[in-house]
């Protein structure tokens, strides 16, 4: 009785939440990645159903029929091998592992983020002449910068692209890692200081999509979201030219490092009307700081073999910017190293 | 350098008034519960003289059965903990839309779900596991105790200690607000400069240290003292997944301290392995981290499946479906849960052909776990089910658990994980494997060997209350976790601003009070059958008509197990014994020797947990003595030789006797 109300209960549960899963943004998004992402879990979850279901049903019979006060059913106390069932129980997951393992290998591959788009939707092929918009995106405490190199621009917790027109998201991220993530657009891929990530999308309808970090940050994280705008080619137009009569002035060096490396929660939206070129290279290789080496000089450095034992004892540092309040071991960086002729 | 050395400085480091959370009113209040029932059960213990059998029969003592037990309560109590965190955090969740903040500002709900994760799985699930295994394991090989005693004891004590101090860090300072892994640079000093993260890693090294010790030690118990005639292939499946799960600690658990031992390094010395500067490269935490907490997750779940095999077979009275398969099942998941690490960062820019690598290796996983359930399912086919309490937290295990296995083979797909990941469909999937596998795999295993521990049953209504209570409110507070990550909600999130969200969190919130309701008739279960325990009395050693050979012996089993060792000619060691028309033996006894209690293990696990404190807080001076006085024990140890003894063969023949007198009594 209670296996069988509890059984009512759970179907009429299930069938209300399949109902609510079907018109959530994942299963019903705007881009063609994320849309394709979607497809994918929907024809996983079909697939392992194929198992899952039969081996709850079966558990439910089995528990029935062959409960102890059913005399009728037979009883084998001894019964504990059959090669031919055992070989089916195994060959069955194998059977659906190797479909979805198959699944896996191509779509993980056609949907890899780091891969130029090779279409704008499952109709439309890439337009010959089309060149991507490239958004440089930054994770900062606790806000979103997007550089727009293309158009000169940057904003803060507003991002806006065409419609139909791949993307090209190259990601990085200040201080600690965050998650670039815009459900509607496609899927997420990690923002990490000092290193570089990429994502290739394209939104296929116009309307305004949210966008937040997905990995947590600290505590501003859960105000870290932002306003991703599909607009039409001529209202991007007008979005930019708004962008570039923004009252925030240009965004240098000084001002990203006065205004928007330090902590802020729940940034208001702001619109730079030039940006440094060399900003998102700088904040990249971390050093926005102009007395801080940039990652990728000591890289090099290193990539040549490095400069030996004396090296290490060449090295002009400076304290990083937060120790002095601190009562432990004083964090360095490199700021230069020295060479005799100097 | 002497002439700026500061006394007060030395001896309290950054220790100071500050610490205490008098301005935090959940805290002061909880802090106020603890003292007040801290004072309760110390004035009961000296009102009936129960210090010294406290001291005597359980702390100092290294039967691996009373250790068994204690790891038990521990995962208990510190279950309580931890889901007073979920609690919070579920009505935090439930409450903070647009312009209702909620009731926990960020600086505390960080803590508060970094600890749920922390205590969930360091200290509740692993306790629970081990402690189990050092119950039942010797039991079923038919040894009279475990290789190594007074390790044993030791490791326990370490655990033990190690939830000391995380519970200390409610009351004195702060807990980490990193997330349960805590991910660097996030956990670096500069991004963390206080004292939580130090006792995240000062709790988890000391407890560490505990779960490594008893997994060398169980292992070596399981390779080099089972009863005569059983081999390898005739070990009970319990004993099967235990060694498995012991060899999963004993390659895992020395990453995680390393691991942790660097970020420390980081911390405290200005190295640089995971820092942003100088070359350090967070994203080696993130593998080194992962390369433990993938098995660690196995770690957890092949004892709960040895459970269930158990479980099964007996309450279907029926030799288990396919032993040598589930064997191979078990063994196959143990090298591959190797294999499968970086699936837990798809998103963090590894090429397709490595993601799409992990990803399948990931899935093959799914096959020899399909086979496991197959092999349960064909051991009720034919069998005659009792539903007694722990066969029904098995069916609710096999219905649940593999809704869990089918959306983890679907984060599996890294195309599908770059959406899911870090979603509460992801929160959604974990408990879905870890209450409906491990927690429900625990509390069979609690209801199915609680006579062995105690002499009597557990009452079953209560149980079949805290059954019902727990899978209605699972499901109550995990579906709608699965469909809010469709809707592309992220975990972690103290605050929302889309309204439409907040009635699926009302009712998750509202499958939390269900389980709450479940965990409580848990509690009165305990109680309501130590009222009734003359009714409930077991006087078999039997109660459940077993298989294996941990049923052979009485209930409670004397100090020395079996007063024989018995000999094995079938998987199935004690049915078969039945089926023959084994003869318990009444004469012959000779003296038993035996391992003999000290202190030294929990002495040694406590200067541990001092230094470690010392640490958090940059006491150095204490830290050195802590450290020196934990070394000193240990070589003051070495020297003790009076460490067995032998129960004399009166002493046996009497405790065999009085059992001889019970079973005819009872015939």
């Amino acid at each position: 009785m209670h296996i069988l109300k509890n059984l009512r209960r759970s179907l009429l549960l299930l069938s209300a939440m399949l109902l609510a899963g079907c018109n959530t943004v994942l299963m019903n998004p705007s881009g063609d990645i994320a849309n394709q992402q979607g497809r994918l879990i929907v024809v996983s979850t079909v697939l392992m159903l194929i198992i899952i279901i039969p081996v709850i049903a079966l558990t439910v019979f089995f528990a029935w029929r062959y409960r102890q006060s059913n005399k009728e059913a037979t009883y084998s106390p001894d019964w504990d091998h059959s090669t031919q069932l055992e070989l089916a129980i195994w060959a069955a997951p194998l059977l659906i592992i190797i479909a979805l393992g198959a699944i896996t290998w191509i779509s993980t591959h056609t949907l890899d983020p780091y891969q130029p788009l090779r279409r704008l939707d499952a109709q439309r092929a890439i337009p010959a002449e089309a060149k991507p918009l490239v958004v440089e995106v930054v994770a900062l405490d606790w806000k979103w910068l997007f550089i727009y190199p293309e158009q000169g621009i940057a904003t803060v917790n507003e991002l806006a692209a065409p419609v139909d027109r791949p993307i090209s998201f190259k990601i990085t991220a200040s201080s600690v890692m965050n998650s670039f993530f815009i459900p509607a657009l496609a899927g997420q891929i990690y923002a990490m200081p000092g290193m570089e990530t990429k994502l290739h999308a394209v939104i296929n309808k116009p309307g305004e999509f949210e966008g937040f970090s997905a990995n947590y940050s600290g505590a501003g994280f859960s105000g870290m979201r932002f306003k991703f705008h599909g607009l039409s080619n001529g209202d991007f137009d007008q979005w930019v030219q708004k962008v570039k009569a923004g009252k925030d002035g240009e965004l240098t060096r000084e001002l990203y490092q006065k205004k928007l490396e330090v902590p802020s929660e729940r940034e208001p939206v702001r619109h730079y009307a030039s940006v440094d070129p060399a900003l998102y290279d700088a904040i990249l290789n971390l050093c926005v700081d102009r007395s801080k080496m940039c990652m990728k000089e000591m890289m090099a450095i290193d990539a040549d073999g490095g400069l030996g034992k004396p090296g290490a004892f060449n090295v002009a540092t400076k304290q990083a910017w937060q120790a002095d309040s601190l009562d432990s071991p004083k964090r360095k960086y490199v700021t230069a190293m020295c060479t005799t002729e100097e | 350098m002497l002439q700026n050395l500061d006394l007060t400085k030395l001896v309290f480091g950054r220790l100071s008034w500050e610490a205490i959370p008098f301005h935090e009113p959940i805290l002061l209040a909880t802090f106020a519960g603890v003292v007040l029932g801290g004072i309760a059960v110390l004035g009961a213990l000296t009102y009936f003289k129960l210090w010294g059998m406290l001291w005597r029969d359980w702390i100092t003592s290294i039967d691996h059965k009373k250790i068994g037990i204690m790891y038990i309560i521990l995962g208990l109590v510190m279950l309580l903990r931890g889901f007073a965190d979920a609690l919070m955090m579920r009505a935090q969740q439930a409450m903070a839309f647009g312009d209702n903040a909620g009731f926990l500002p960020p600086h505390h709900y960080d803590q508060v779900f970094t600890a749920h994760g922390v205590i969930m799985i360091f200290f509740v699930a692993m306790p629970l596991v081990t402690g189990l295994m050092n119950f039942v394991v010797p039991l079923q090989i038919g040894a009279r105790d475990v290789a190594f005693p007074f390790l044993n004891n030791f490791s326990f004590w370490m655990t033990t200690f190690g939830a000391g101090l995380v519970m200390a860090s409610l009351f004195v300072g702060e807990f980490a607000k990193t997330g349960w892994l805590a991910y660097p640079p996030l956990s670096g000093i500069l991004f963390s400069p206080d004292v939580g993260v130090d006792y995240y890693i000062w709790s988890l090294q000391i407890a560490g240290v505990g779960t490594l010790l008893s997994g060398v030690n169980l292992l070596a118990t399981i390779v080099k003292m089972r009863a005569p005639g059983m081999t390898m292939m005739k070990m009970p499946v319990f004993t099967w997944t235990a060694l498995c799960t012991n060899v999963l600690i004993v390659a895992a658990f020395p990453v995680l301290t390393a691991v942790l031992a660097l970020l420390s390094l980081d911390r405290y010395v200005g190295t640089n392995f995971f820092t942003n500067d100088l070359g350090g490269n967070a994203m080696m935490y993130v593998n080194l981290i992962w390369i433990w907490g993938h098995p660690e997750v196995y770690i957890l779940i092949l004892p709960a499946f040895g459970i269930f095999s158990e479980v099964v077979s007996t309450f279907s009275g029926k030799r288990l479906f396919g032993y040598a398969s589930m064997v191979y099942a078990t063994v196959v998941i143990t090298i591959l849960s190797y294999l499968v690490w970086l699936h837990h960062f798809f998103t963090m820019g590894s090429g397709a052909s490595v993601n799409s690598f992990f990803g399948i290796t990931t899935m093959i996983i799914s096959i020899p776990t399909g086979a496991k359930i197959f092999n349960w399912l064909f051991t009720m086919y034919r069998g005659r089910i009792r539903f007694e309490l722990p066969m029904m937290w098995t069916i609710g295990f096999m219905i649940t658990f593999v809704i869990g296995g089918m959306t983890g083979v679907l984060l599996a797909v890294p195309p599908a994980d770059f959406v899911l990941h870090n979603s509460l469909f992801l929160i959604a999937h974990f408990h879905n494997v870890i209450i409906g596998g491990v927690l429900f795999g625990m509390l069979a295993g609690i209801t199915y060997w609680f006579p062995k521990a105690f002499g009597y049953k557990l009452d079953p209504f209560w149980g079949k209350c805290s059954f019902w209570f727990w899978i209605v409110g699972f499901w109550f507070a995990f579906m709608p976790l699965y469909i809010l990550g469709l809707m592309g909600v992220t975990r972690r999130m103290n605050h929302f601003q889309d309204m439409s969200l907040q009635i699926w969190f009302q009712v998750a919130a509202f499958g939390a009070v269900l389980i709450a309701l479940g965990i409580a008739s848990f509690i009165i279960q305990l109680v309501v059958s130590f009222i009734r325990r003359e009714s409930l009395r077991d006087t078999t050693g039997d109660p459940w008509n077993g298989r294996t050979l941990e049923w052979s012996t009485s209930s409670p089993p004397p100090a020395y197990n079996f007063a024989f060792t018995p000999r094995v000619h079938d998987n199935d060691a004690w049915s078969d014994m039945k089926a023959r028309g084994y003869q318990r033996p009444l004469e012959g006894f000779s003296p038993i020797h035996m391992p003999k209690n000290t202190a030294a293990g929990f002495i040694i696990a406590a200067l541990a947990a001092v230094g470690g404190f010392a640490m958090i807080w940059q006491m150095w001076l204490v830290a050195g003595i802590g450290f020196v006085a934990m070394l000193a024990a240990v070589i003051i140890h070495t020297f003790n030789y009076k460490r067995d003894y032998h129960i004399p063969t009166e002493e046996v023949v009497s405790t065999e006797d009085a059992r001889t007198r019970l079973l005819a009594a009872h015939v």
